[in-house]
C-alpha cells in the first residue's frame, strides 16, 4: 500500500482486517477469563458457568475500538493523538491554566460555606484534600527528585500510628502530636532511605515497596503495641485549640454562641486538612527555588551529571525522601484523628499505588496537576458509587495509557523551576544523539 | 534431623515454583533492563486460567486427571503466553526510549490493572480446588515424626527440573536463544547485525509468561487455593530470587529461587511463620545493598 493512498482516504478494508485480528487475540484473552465464571455451586464445590453475553459484548467492544483506532491512525491527519487539539485551543487552555489554580483555591476555601448542610460533600472534600496532600508529598519524591517510592504509605502509617499512640498513651493534643508525627515519619524516611538511596531507580522502587510491606507486616503482628489487625480505636478527636466540639457549656458551639451541630467539627477538620495541604504545596514551591530543590530537579534529569558537578547525591535524595515522608506523617496523623480508628487495612500497597497513580496522572512535578487528578480520581469515583470496583482498574489502565501517550502527565507538564534566560536552539539530530 | 529433612523437601518444592517465576524477571531484566512488575500478576493470571480450564474440562466430561492436567497445562501456557505478549505490546513496547521511570510506572499500572481485571472477572473470593494429585511416600518414620514426600511434590520438582533443562537448552543451543543472548549483551549492536530485537523481546515475554503459567498451575495444585492477590507477594519473592541469584543470569534465577524457597521454609519452621514475608523482603533489601550483583550476576557498568 502506498503511503499517499493511505493518507488521502480512510482505509476501511485494512481497518476491518486489523479489527478482526484484534478480536481474535481478545478472544484468546477473554474466552476463559470473561466467558466463564467460577463460583461455588450448590454443593459448595467450585463450578463453572458460561457467560456468553459478556464475552460477546467485550469482543464487540474490542472490534469496534480497534476498527476506529485503525481507521483514524491510518489517516495522516490523526497520526498523533496530541494533535487532535488545535493549537489555538491549546493556547487558550494555557491562558486558562494561569487562572485555574487561584480559582480552585477560592473554591476549596468556599466549599464549607457553600455546602454547609451537605455532610457527605464535606466528608468527600476532606478525603480529596487528604489524597491531594499525599499526592503533593509524594510529588516531592517522585516528581521533583525522580525517586520512585512505592512504599509511601508506610510513612502515612507511621504518622497515623504515632498520633494514635501518643494521643492515647500520653494524652497529648493533636497540635503537639502533629509535628511529632511528622518528625517521626521523616526520621523513618531517613532511617530507611540511608542504606538504600545509593541504588538505581528501579531497585530503589522495589526496595521501598519491600520496606512498606515490612512496616505493614510488623504493624499486623506486633499486637501488644499496635493492636494488630484489630487496629486502634477511640483515638481522641481534634479540638479547636483546646475547645472540644461538643454540646457542653464549655464546648465550641456554646462558647461562640452558635447552635450546636456536629458539622462544626467536620468544617474544622476540612480547614485543617486544607491548611496542611496548602502548607505542603507552599513548601514545595518554595523548595523548588532553593538550591536543594534545584538539585532535586537536576537529579531527576541526570544523576551522573549531578555527581560530576559535585552534588552529594545521597544527601540530596535523602532530603527529598525525608521531606516527602514528613508530609505523609502529617497526613497520617490527620487521618487518624479524623477516623478515630486505624488498622493496618488502611495502609496496604494499593494505597501507595493509588497515590502514585494520582501523581503520575497529574503530571509528575506539577502541583496543579496533582490537585486536579486527586479531585477527578477520588471525587469522581465517589460520586459514581456503582463503579467503585472499577476504580483501580481504571487507575491501572490510566497509568499505562499516560506513560504511552503523555508521559509528562495529563493535566500539566513538569517544567524546570530554573532555566537559562536565553534559550539556545539545539538541532534535533544532536538531541537524538544525546539521548542514546 | 527428620524435621529438618521434611522442611528441606518443602523448601525445595516452594523454591521450584519461585524459580520458574524468577526466570521471567531475570530474562526481561537481562534484555531490556526493566523490572517487569506485572510478571507476578501474569503468574496469577496463569493460575486462574488453569483453574478455569480445569473446571471447564470437568464440565465437558474430561475426568481422567492426567489427561485433564496435560490439557490444562497446554491451555494455560498458551493463553498466559498470549497475556505476556499483549502486556509487552501494549504497555512496554511504546515506551522504548522514554524517560527512565516510564516502563516501571507502566508496569505497576499493568499490575494493578491485571489484579483488578481478575478480581472483577472472577470475584474476590478465594477459589479452592480439592487436591488432584494425592498420595505420598514415607521416607522416614521413627514413630514420632513422619518424613514424607508427597506425589505432588514429586510432580513439582520433576516438572521444574525438566523445564529448566529444556529452557537452558533453548537459550544455549537454538537460534532464538542466541538472539536472546545477543540482545542481552547489546541491544543496539544486535539489531545492527540482523537480530530482530522487537521479536526477540516479545518472545522473551512469551516464554517468561509460559513458565509463569506452569508455576501458577503448580501453585494451584500444591496449595489448592488461589485468589487475585497471590501474584503480588509471589512476584516480589520471585524478584528477590532473581536479584539474589544475580539478575540477568539464568542459572542465578534457578539458584536464587531455590534459596528463597529454602530460607522462607526454614524461617517459618524454626522462627515464626508470621514474619516469613519479612524474611524474604529483608533478604531483598540486604542483597541489593550489600551484593547488588547477586551470586552469579555480572557487575553492572554505569554508562553515560
Amino acid at each position: 500500500m502506498q503511503p499517499a493512498a493511505r493518507a488521502s482516504r480512510f482505509d476501511i478494508g485494512g481497518a476491518i482486517k486489523d479489527a478482526l485480528v484484534a478480536t481474535m487475540v481478545a478472544f484468546g484473552l477473554f474466552s476463559l477469563m470473561l466467558g466463564l465464571l467460577t463460583a461455588p455451586g450448590p454443593s459448595g464445590k467450585l463450578e463453572v458457568s458460561a457467560r456468553p453475553q459478556l464475552l460477546a459484548a467485550s469482543l464487540a467492544v474490542v472490534f469496534a475500538g480497534r476498527f476506529f483506532v485503525s481507521l483514524f491512525a491510518r489517516n495522516s491527519r490523526f497520526t498523533k493523538l496530541g494533535q487532535i487539539v488545535p493549537p489555538d485551543a491549546r493556547n487558550a487552555l494555557k491562558k486558562l491554566e494561569r487562572f485555574a489554580a487561584p480559582a480552585l483555591l477560592l473554591f476549596a476555601l468556599a466549599v464549607p460555606v457553600l455546602f454547609f448542610s451537605n455532610r457527605y460533600l464535606l466528608d468527600l472534600g476532606i478525603l480529596v484534600l487528604t489524597y491531594t496532600m499525599l499526592g503533593w508529598g509524594l510529588n516531592i519524591v517522585v516528581g521533583l527528585a525522580g525517586l520512585l517510592d512505592l512504599g509511601y504509605v508506610a510513612f502515612y502509617a507511621v504518622g497515623a500510628y504515632s498520633y494514635a499512640l501518643l494521643a492515647k498513651e500520653f494524652e497529648l493534643s493533636f497540635w503537639v502530636c502533629l509535628p511529632l508525627a511528622g518528625i517521626l515519619a521523616s526520621f523513618w524516611g531517613i532511617l530507611l532511605g540511608f542504606p538504600v538511596l545509593r541504588l538505581r531507580g528501579d531497585y530503589l522502587a522495589i526496595v521501598t515497596l519491600a520496606f512498606g510491606e515490612i512496616i505493614r507486616i510488623v504493624i499486623v503482628n506486633w499486637q501488644s503495641f499496635t493492636g494488630g489487625p484489630n487496629g486502634i480505636s477511640g483515638i481522641p478527636r481534634p479540638s479547636f485549640f483546646g475547645i472540644p466540639f461538643n454540646n457542653e457549656p464549655e464546648g465550641f458551639a456554646a462558647l461562640f454562641h452558635l447552635e450546636f451541630t456536629p458539622t462544626h467539627r467536620v468544617v474544622f477538620l476540612y480547614y485543617v486538612i486544607l491548611t496542611l495541604a496548602l502548607v505542603t504545596c507552599a513548601v514545595t514551591i518554595r523548595l523548588r527555588q532553593l538550591p536543594i530543590g534545584r538539585a532535586w530537579e537536576a537529579l531527576r534529569e541526570d544523576e551522573i551529571a549531578c555527581r560530576s558537578l559535585g552534588i552529594n547525591t545521597t544527601n540530596t535524595k535523602l532530603t527529598a525522601f525525608a521531606t516527602g515522608a514528613m508530609f505523609a506523617g502529617f497526613a497520617g496523623s490527620f487521618f487518624a484523628t479524623r477516623q478515630g480508628f486505624i488498622s493496618p487495612e488502611s495502609f496496604v500497597f494499593m494505597e501507595s499505588a493509588l497515590v502514585l497513580a494520582i501523581v503520575v496522572l497529574g503530571g509528575m512535578g506539577s502541583q496543579l496537576g496533582v490537585a486536579v487528578a486527586a479531585t477527578a480520581m477520588i471525587g469522581g469515583f465517589e460520586l459514581f458509587r456503582n463503579f467503585e470496583q472499577f476504580r483501580m482498574l481504571v487507575f491501572g489502565a490510566a497509568m499505562v495509557g499516560i506513560m504511552v501517550w503523555r508521559p509528562r502527565g495529563l493535566v500539566a507538564t513538569r517544567t524546570p523551576s530554573v532555566f537559562l534566560e536565553e534559550k539556545k536552539t539545539i538541532p534535533a539530530a544532536i538531541v537524538e544523539e544525546a539521548r542514546q | 534431623m527428620d524435621y529438618f529433612l521434611q522442611q528441606l523437601i518443602n523448601g525445595i518444592t516452594l523454591g521450584s515454583i519461585y524459580a520458574l517465576v524468577a526466570i521471567g524477571y531475570t530474562m526481561v531484566y537481562g534484555i531490556i533492563g526493566m523490572i517487569n512488575f506485572a510478571h507476578g500478576d501474569i503468574f496469577m493470571v496463569g493460575s486462574f486460567l488453569a483453574l478455569i480450564a480445569f473446571l471447564a474440562l470437568l464440565a465437558i466430561g474430561v475426568t481422567a486427571v492426567p489427561l485433564a492436567l496435560f490439557l490444562v497445562l497446554l491451555i494455560a501456557m498458551l493463553l498466559t503466553a498470549l497475556y505476556g505478549w499483549i502486556v509487552e505490546r501494549v504497555a512496554y513496547r511504546p515506551l522504548r526510549g522514554s524517560f527512565r521511570l516510564a516502563p516501571l510506572i507502566s508496569a505497576i499500572g499493568m499490575s494493578i490493572f491485571l489484579q483488578n481485571y481478575v478480581q472483577i472477572a472472577q470475584g474476590a473470593r478465594v477459589k479452592s480446588l480439592p487436591p488432584l494429585v494425592t498420595g505420598a511416600h514415607v521416607l522416614m518414620d521413627d514413630g514420632k515424626f513422619v518424613v514424607q514426600l508427597t506425589n505432588i511434590q514429586i510432580v513439582i520438582i520433576v516438572t521444574t527440573t525438566l523445564l529448566m533443562l529444556l529452557f537452558s537448552w533453548l537459550v544455549s543451543s537454538t537460534r532464538l536463544g542466541r538472539d536472546m543472548r545477543a540482545c542481552e549483551q547489546d541491544l543496539k549492536m544486535a539489531s545492527l547485525v540482523g537480530v530482530d530485537t522487537d521479536r526477540t523481546i516479545s518472545l522473551t515475554f512469551v516464554l517468561g509468561a509460559a513458565l509463569a503459567a506452569v508455576a501458577g498451575i503448580l501453585y494451584l495444585l500444591y496449595y489448592g487455593a488461589i485468589d487475585f492477590f497471590i501474584g503480588f507477594v509471589a512476584g516480589v519473592k520471585a524478584f528477590t530470587a532473581a536479584v539474589l541469584g544475580g539478575i540477568g543470569s539464568l542459572p542465578g534465577a534457578m539458584l536464587g529461587g531455590l534459596m528463597i524457597g529454602l530460607i522462607e521454609t526454614f524461617w517459618s519452621a524454626y522462627f515464626s511463620s508470621e514474619y516469613k514475608d519479612v524474611a524474604a523482603f529483608s533478604i531483598l533489601i540486604l542483597v541489593l545493598i550489600f551484593m547488588p550483583t547477586g551470586i552469579l550476576g555480572r557487575p553492572e557498568v554505569e554508562k553515560v
